[in-house]
C-alpha cells in the first residue's frame, strides 16, 4: 500500500500584478524618490520582484508636510462618523482584495499562503473594522468627553507581518483623527504599496496616509523630523533604543513594540497533545519571525521526556517549502541577513553545549531556508535562552516547581508574552499573576484580536496597541 | 480489571483541550489534496468503505444489491477497487456471506443489541455468537454508555472482554457512540478502555445518534491508537462512521490519519469509513478526475 503524498497545490500568482518599479506614496500620488532605489526580492527563490524608490530627507519632509496639510485641512476636523466611513470602506476593500493581498504578502515575505490567507489578511480587515467602530465613539473610550488627535504620526514597521503591522499602526491613528507617514521594512514594501492603492480606491483624502519606502536612514529621518507629533515603532530593541534617544527631550509621543523571548510553560497536568500543538504554533508560526514567539519552552521535568517525544513526532510532519503551496506549514526566512543571524545563534547554541535536533527535511536549493530546530539541554545562561533568534528555533528548558517556572520565565530582559499550559484553572491564574509579560496566553498561543491590547514589559517596549488601550497613543491625553 | 483500577488509569490520562483539538482538526481539514494525491486518496477511501445498511426495513434483496455494489462499485469501470466490507444486522449476515463468498469483501455485523446496547449481557453475547456463526468476519459492538457515564468502567470493560471472547476469530470493532459521551475527555477514556479490553478497532458511532463521526472526535481516537501502540506495541484500527457524505469529507479523514496516527494506519486493515452515500460521491469524483467532466447522478447506481 502506497502512502499518499500531497501533490503540489500552489495558489495562483495571477491575482497579483507586480509592477517593475514603485515610487513613494505622498499626498495621494505615487512620486519618485530621491534616494538610491533598491530591490525587493522573493525570499523563496531570490528572484527580484521590483525596484523600490528610496525616500531621502527631502522626500520625508514632503511626506510629513502633506500629512500635516491633510491633518489641518481635512482629517483632523472631520466628524468621527465620517472618518469611520472611510475606515469601514478600507476594511471592506481589504476583504474584497484579500486573495491578492495574501498572495503578494507571501511572495514578498516568504510566509506560507495558509497563514497570510487565514491569519494575516483576515486580521488586517478585522483591525480596520474594529477601529472604524471607535471613530465616532472616542468620547466613550475613557479619555474625556472629546479627546483630540495628536496630529501627524510617523510609523516604522517590521518585515515579519508587513500588512498586519501596517493595520495595527494606521487603523487606530486614522480613527482618532491623525494623519500618518508610514515606512514599511525595506525587504517587504509591496503590500504597503498595494495598501496605498486601496486608499485611493477608497477615496481617502490625499495626504491622510503617506507611505515612504527606504531603509534605516529613511526611518531615522522620519522619526527625527520636527513635523512629527507621535512616533510608533515595531522592531528590534536596538533600533527602539536609538529612537528613544532621538526623541528624548522632544514633545513627541512614543510607543515601542520591541523584541521578546517568551516562555511557554507546560505543566505536567496539561492537555499534552494540545500543548504540543501550542508549542509548534508558538515557535514555528511565521517561521518564528514573531516578536511574541514562544521561543523558550519551559516544561515540567516529570513530563519533559513525553512532551519532547510527541513534539519531535509532530515536528516531523511539518511541511517546509514553497510559500505559495497551500499545504506548506513553514515558508522561507525573510532575508539572507536574517538567515545568517539564525545560523549564527544556532551555531552558538551547539558551541555552548546544547543538543540540536531537526526532523529530516529537504530544503529548496534556492532562497533562504532554515529547518525547524529544537535545542534540548539548554541552560538559562546559554545565548539561545537569552537572545531573540527570530527564527524557527526552540530552546527547551525544564523546571520542577511552579515557582521555578515563573522565576525562569521572568529571568529575561524582555517581557512581551508568555504561555501557560495546564488543565487547572487556579494554576493558570497564579502563574499569570506572577509573570512579567504583557500578553499571557493560557492553553493557546499566538492568538490576536483587535479588541485585545498588546505590548511589552521591560525591554520589550512600552505603550499598548489594540483595543481601547490602543487609542491612547493616538489621542492627546 | 476493577472499576477502581480502571478509574485510576483512565482519569490519569492527559486531558483533551476541546478548543485546541477542534482547532487542530480544522487546520488539517484545510489541507489541499489535488491531482495525483486526490486520485490516490479516492481509491484509498473506496477501499476503506464499510458499505452499510442498518434499517428495520432491510430485506435479503436490499442486502444482495448492496453486496453487488460492494464488489463492483462502478460496473462500467473495473479499475475501481472493491470496498472493505459490507455491514449489516446479524440476521442478514448469511445473505451477505452468500453474496460475497470468494470476493474478498468482508462481512461485518453489528451486534450486542445495536444501537442502544440496552439488553442483558446474555442477549448481547447470543447476538454476537449468532452473527459469527452465520459467517461474519467482523463484529461491530456497542459499549454500555449508561455504565460508562455513571463511572462503572468495570462493567463496560467486562462486557467488551466477554464479547471479544464470543467473537472467536472475528475482528471486534467497539463502537463508543461518541455523540452520547459528549466530551473529548470521555472519548479518550473510552478509547483506552476499549483497547485495553481487547478491541481490534475503535469506532465512533452507530450512525443512529447525532452527532455521529466528527473530525475532532476522530482526531482524539487516532491519538489514542497512536499512543496505545507506542505503549504496548499492539496496533488498533479506527473507524469513523456516520455523517461522512462527500469525497471532501472522506479526504479530510485520510489527512487526519496521515498526520496524526501516521501512514501505518492508511490501509483498510487499520482504517475504515462507515458510510453508504459517500461511495457514489467518491465514484463521481473519480470519474471527473479521469474524464475531466462530471457525470450526472443517474450514471451511478442507487441500491
Amino acid at each position: 500500500m502506497t502512502v499518499f503524498e500531497y501533490a503540489p497545490a500552489p495558489e495562483s500568482r495571477s491575482v497579483v500584478d507586480i509592477r517593475g518599479s514603485y515610487g513613494l506614496f505622498i499626498d495621494g500620488e505615487f512620486t519618485d524618490g530621491h534616494g538610491e532605489p533598491f530591490k525587493t526580492i522573493n525570499p523563496a527563490d531570490e528572484s527580484v520582484l521590483a525596484d523600490i524608490a528610496c525616500a531621502d530627507e527631502a522626500d520625508v519632509d514632503r511626506a510629513v508636510k502633506a500629512a500635516r496639510a491633510a491633518y489641518e485641512r481635512v482629517w483632523g476636523a472631520m466628524p468621527g462618523a465620517e472618518r469611520g466611513k472611510y475606515l469601514y470602506r478600507i476594511a471592506r476593500i481589504i476583504q474584497e482584495r484579500s486573495r491578492e493581498l495574501a498572495v503578494l504578502e507571501s511572495i514578498d515575505n516568504g510566509k506560507p499562503i495558509r497563514e497570510s490567507r487565514d491569519v494575516d489578511v483576515p486580521l488586517v480587515a478585522a483591525w480596520f473594522f474594529y477601529y472604524a467602530g471607535w471613530a465616532d465613539k472616542l468620547g466613550h473610550a475613557g479619555f474625556g468627553p472629546d479627546p483630540r488627535p495628536v496630529g501627524v504620526a510617523g510609523q516604522v514597521i517590521p518585515w515579519n507581518f508587513p500588512l498586519l503591522m501596517l493595520a495595527w499602526k494606521i487603523a487606530p491613528a486614522l480613527a482618532c483623527g491623525n494623519t500618518v507617514v508610514l515606512k514599511p521594512a525595506e525587504t517587504t514594501p509591496l503590500t504597503a504599496l498595494l495598501f496605498a492603492d486601496i486608499c485611493r480606491q477608497a477615496d481617502l483624502p490625499p495626504g491622510v496616509v503617506n507611505i515612504i519606502t527606504g531603509a534605516g536612514d529613511t526611518g531615522r529621518a522620519l522619526v527625527a523630523h520636527p513635523g512629527i507629533d507621535k512616533v510608533a515603532f515595531t522592531g528590534s530593541t536596538d533600533v527602539g533604543r536609538q529612537i528613544a534617544r532621538t526623541l528624548a527631550g522632544t514633545s513627541k509621543k512614543l510607543t515601542l513594540e520591541l523584541g521578546g523571548k517568551a516562555a511557554n510553560i507546560v505543566y505536567a497536568d496539561a492537555a499534552l497533545d494540545q500543548a504540543v500543538e501550542g508549542i509548534v504554533n508558538g515557535i514555528f508560526f511565521n517561521q518564528g519571525h514573531v516578536c511574541c514567539a514562544g521561543s523558550r519552552l519551559l516544561v515540567q521535568e516529570s513530563v519533559a521526556e513525553e512532551v519532547l517525544e510527541r513534539l519531535k513526532a509532530r515536528m516531523a510532519t511539518l511541511r517546509v517549502g514553497d510559500p505559495l503551496d497551500k499545504n506548506t506549514d513553514i515558508g522561507a526566512i525573510n532575508s539572507a541577513a536574517q538567515l545568517d543571524k539564525i545560523r549564527e545563534l544556532s551555531a552558538a547554541g551547539e558551541a555552548e553545549g546544547a543538543d540540536r535536533w531537526s526532523p529530516p527535511c529537504r530544503l529548496p536549493d534556492r532562497g533562504f531556508w532554515f529547518a525547524p530546530t529544537l535545542f534540548t539541554g539548554v541552560a538559562q545562561s546559554h545565548r539561545i535562552a537569552r537572545e531573540e533568534i527570530f527564527g524557527p528555533v526552540l530552546s527547551v528548558l525544564t523546571f520542577r516547581t511552579p515557582e521555578e517556572a515563573v522565576t525562569k520565565a521572568n529571568n529575561t530582559p524582555y517581557g512581551l508574552s508568555a504561555g501557560i499550559w495546564t488543565e487547572k484553572g487556579s494554576q493558570i491564574l497564579w502563574t499569570a499573576q506572577h509573570l512579567r509579560a504583557g500578553v499571557v496566553w493560557a492553553n493557546t498561543f499566538n492568538k490576536f484580536d483587535p479588541a485585545s491590547p498588546f505590548g511589552g514589559y521591560k525591554e520589550s517596549g512600552y505603550g499598548r496597541e489594540g483595543g481601547r488601550h490602543g487609542l491612547e497613543a493616538y489621542l492627546n491625553v | 480489571m476493577t472499576t477502581t483500577e480502571l478509574h485510576g488509569f483512565l482519569h490519569g490520562l492527559p486531558g483533551v483541550d476541546q478548543v485546541g483539538a477542534e482547532e487542530r482538526a480544522a487546520r488539517l481539514a484545510s489541507r489541499s489534496i489535488k491531482m495525483s494525491a486526490k486520485a490516490e486518496a479516492i481509491d484509498l477511501a473506496i477501499s476503506m468503505v464499510d458499505l452499510t445498511t442498518l434499517e428495520g426495513a432491510d430485506t435479503a434483496g436490499k442486502v444482495r444489491a448492496l453486496c453487488a455494489k460492494a464488489v463492483h462499485p462502478d460496473p462500467s469501470d473495473p479499475s475501481v477497487p472493491k470496498v472493505a466490507a459490507v455491514c449489516v444486522y446479524p440476521d442478514m449476515v448469511d445473505v451477505a456471506v452468500g453474496a460475497l463468498r470468494g470476493t474478498g469483501v468482508g462481512v461485518a455485523s453489528v451486534a450486542t443489541a445495536f444501537p442502544s446496547g440496552r439488553a442483558p449481557l446474555e442477549a448481547k453475547l447470543a447476538d454476537t455468537r449468532a452473527a459469527v456463526a452465520a459467517g461474519a468476519s467482523e463484529i461491530d459492538m456497542v459499549i454500555d454508555r449508561g455504565a460508562f457515564l455513571s463511572g462503572d468502567y468495570g462493567t463496560v470493560f467486562e462486557q467488551i472482554v466477554a464479547v471479544k471472547d464470543a467473537c472467536g476469530d472475528a475482528h471486534l470493532k467497539v463502537i463508543l457512540e461518541t455523540g452520547e459521551l459528549a466530551t473529548l475527555d470521555n472519548v479518550r477514556r473510552a478509547s483506552w478502555l476499549a483497547m485495553r479490553a481487547g478491541a481490534d478497532f475503535i469506532k465512533t458511532s452507530t450512525g443512529k445518534i447525532s452527532p455521529a463521526a466528527t473530525l475532532p472526535v476522530t482526531l482524539v481516537m487516532l491519538e489514542a491508537v497512536r499512543d496505545y501502540r507506542a505503549a504496548t506495541g499492539r496496533q488498533v484500527g479506527v473507524k469513523p462512521a456516520g455523517g461522512i457524505r462527500t469525497t471532501k469529507d472522506a479526504i479530510k479523514y485520510l489527512v487526519l490519519v496521515n498526520e496524526t496516527a501516521g501512514p501505518d494506519w492508511l490501509t483498510p486493515d487499520w482504517f475504515r469509513l462507515g458510510a453508504s452515500s459517500v461511495l457514489n460521491d467518491l465514484l463521481m469524483q473519480r470519474r471527473k478526475l479521469s474524464t475531466g467532466v462530471y457525470s450526472g447522478p443517474d450514471y451511478f447506481t442507487l441500491d
